[in-house]
């Protein structure tokens, strides 16, 4: 595995002003030694997409915290690929869906969208960290 | 007596103004036809004669000028994504008195390239990529750029791992480069004042003499400059105040001319509470250019411009009135207007240039809603706080009413989106001896002499 260091675009989705996780977040990835570059609450896909091109981005990591991931997510994939960002790898977690639904649907939802990995509620920094840096090794 | 002889190379006249520093007071004016076929100092020592004749001081303790002349500085930037290098870049060489004529985003196509070419630009500024971000779409820029057949200055200002990179493709093919920071080396963090100053000196360096300015140049105290770069300069230093003389703070300056509207707005802009920020955070200091809104020369592209359902010509202005106006001024851009409707249309241009050169200026702001209720989101600068707005150039200066030429600064009905000034208040004021130029020229011999000049000739409308 190449040393070089790790690019990660963080961000809450849509129209979210959550930012409290985003923060711990930014923090735990930054120690585990990823550049993170924090959109901040808010944030657009097409935004995500941009920063992606800018920094030459590894993977786009993206939270979606009050139940409307399905609204908000579906596309990212496509304007990725779009952008020429063919390889970026593309992560969401948190609160994705309203409504109890069994995690290995809502997982099954999300990778059909075209993410890599999705992570239920309550994940911890550290669990997403080691799964980044293993997707990468 | 210390006086300073301060020089406008216009693109039609030369504007030359002797300035006493110790009495702070102009001592005379001339103007004379700007000898751009010949040589510029021809015109300009008709207008220094005409000085001594005034006056009869026939040397000056120093000689500074700007210029215009020859297009300006007319400038290309090309980025990576159009809201953030390309936007960047736009940003750095327009606050450097330059003319952005395009921007060129992502990878330069070939049609693009021969744009490029057919342009001419003086300078090419080449952006792209955070530090450490993107490489393979600046490298295939720098390359498309080497092949335009010509000889080209270009600025080189991108992703610091590629920049050395870059400058060997331009230098082998034959192009002068000149490296500097990354105008966004960081997401979010923008870097203008390098790309600024490495813009300033290509302009002393070469573009001076390229423009045939150079033997102007080796009578002067200090490096001719763009000419709206004095002006940046001067209101700048107007609204940060220096040493003893307080600034006037937050403000807005336009120059409405025959081809062009440049805006200028001095304050942070930043969002009031409640009020997020999205893409880049814009810079104290900002400037633009419009050039296609001027009140000769692209007439016609701000008729087309202006809303006329939503504008109100002044009373005796109809429209057959004001198109007869229109295509007598296309036809002899000398037109000056003599009879009352005639000023009243004049005036009504420079209102709209300026209305419509604001609404691109300044900030937005829009509602959206959240699981939290309604949120704002804000994009560019915030001016609704400006309280001072200061007009300049001949067509707001000479209107029969400047106030009402200014007024169309503030936020309208309608216009609730666009974050304009909008204080009942408002301090206007009028650059009646348009003197703001070579206070910018002063500024960079005696800060303090330049600001009470400003201070001392600025008229409250």
């Amino acid at each position: 595995m190449s040393d070089k260091q790790l690019t990660l675009i963080l961000g809450v989705i849509g129209a979210d002003v959550h930012a409290v996780g985003n923060k711990i977040l930014d923090y735990a990835f930054t120690q585990a030694g990823f550049k993170v570059i924090n959109l901040g609450v808010m944030v657009s896909q097409k935004e995500f997409v941009e920063a992606a091109i800018e920094a030459n981005a590894n993977a786009i990591v993206v939270s979606s915290l009050y139940g409307h991931g399905e609204i908000d997510c579906p596309g990212l994939r496509e304007k990725c690929d779009e952008a020429g960002l063919k390889n970026i790898k593309l992560y969401v977690g948190g609160n994705l869906v309203v409504g109890k639904t069994d995690f290995s649907e809502v997982q099954d939802r999300f990778k059909k969208m075209g993410f890599d990995r999705v992570y239920p509620q309550g994940t911890s920094p550290e669990t997403a960290i080691e799964s980044i840096k293993k997707d990468f090794n | 007596m210390n006086i300073v002889l301060t020089i406008d190379f216009g693109s039609t006249n030369t504007k030359v103004t002797a300035i006493d520093l110790d009495s702070l007071s102009i001592i005379a004016r001339s103007v004379a036809y700007t000898t751009v076929e010949t040589d510029v100092r021809d015109g300009l020592l008709i207008a220094q004669k005409d000085i001594a004749s005034q006056c009869g001081i026939k040397t000056f303790d120093s000689q500074v000028a700007c210029s215009s002349a020859y297009g300006g500085l007319k400038m290309i930037s090309c980025g990576l994504v159009p809201d953030l290098t390309v936007k960047a870049g736009k940003m750095a060489a327009s606050s450097a008195g330059a003319k952005v004529l395009k921007s060129f985003s992502y990878e330069l196509s070939k049609t693009e390239q021969k744009e490029m070419e057919n342009i001419k630009p003086d300078i090419i500024l080449l952006c792209g990529g955070i530090d450490g971000g993107n490489k393979d779409v600046i490298l295939h820029n720098a390359k498309m750029i080497a092949e335009i057949p010509h000889h080209l200055y270009v600025i080189v200002a991108v992703n610091k791992t590629v920049s050395d990179k870059v400058c060997n493709i331009l230098t082998e093919s034959g192009k002068i480069s000149e490296l500097c920071e990354n105008v966004l080396p960081e997401f979010g963090k923008l870097n203008i004042s390098p790309v600024k100053e490495a813009i300033r000196e290509m302009f002393i360096k070469r573009i001076i003499e390229a423009k045939g300015l150079n033997e102007a140049q080796k009578v002067m105290s200090s490096p001719i400059t763009p000419t709206p770069l004095a002006v940046f300069e001067a209101s700048e230093l107007l609204s940060r105040g220096f040493e003893s003389e307080n600034g006037f703070n937050d403000l807005l300056l336009y120059d409405v001319g025959g081809a062009t509207t440049d805006v200028y707005s001095m304050c942070e802009g930043e969002p009031q509470s409640l009020v997020m920020l999205k893409g880049l955070k814009e810079p104290y200091a900002k400037r633009t250019v419009e050039g296609d809104i001027g009140v000769r020369y692209s007439l016609n592209f701000l008729m087309e411009n202006i809303d006329f359902a939503k504008a109100t010509p002044p009373e005796g202005v109809d429209m057959s009135l004001l198109n007869d106006w229109v295509y007598r001024c296309r036809k002899d851009t000398s037109t000056l207007p003599q009879t009352e409707i005639e000023k009243k249309c004049d005036m009504f241009l420079a209102h709209e240039a300026i209305k419509i050169s604001i609404g691109r200026h300044v900030g937005t702001i829009e509602e959206a809603y959240s699981p939290m209720g309604k949120v704002y989101i804000q994009t560019g600068k915030d001016l609704s706080n400006v309280e001072c707005i200061i007009g300049s150039g001949g067509s707001v200066i000479n209107s029969i009413n400047p106030k009402y030429v200014l007024s169309s600064s503030v936020v309208a009905n309608g216009e609730e989106g666009l974050l304009k000034p909008k204080r009942d208040k408002i301090n206007f004021m009028l650059d009646k001896e348009n003197i703001m130029a070579a206070c910018g020229l002063i500024s960079r011999i005696d800060k303090l002499a330049a600001i009470k000049i400003m201070k001392k000739y600025l008229v409250k409308l």
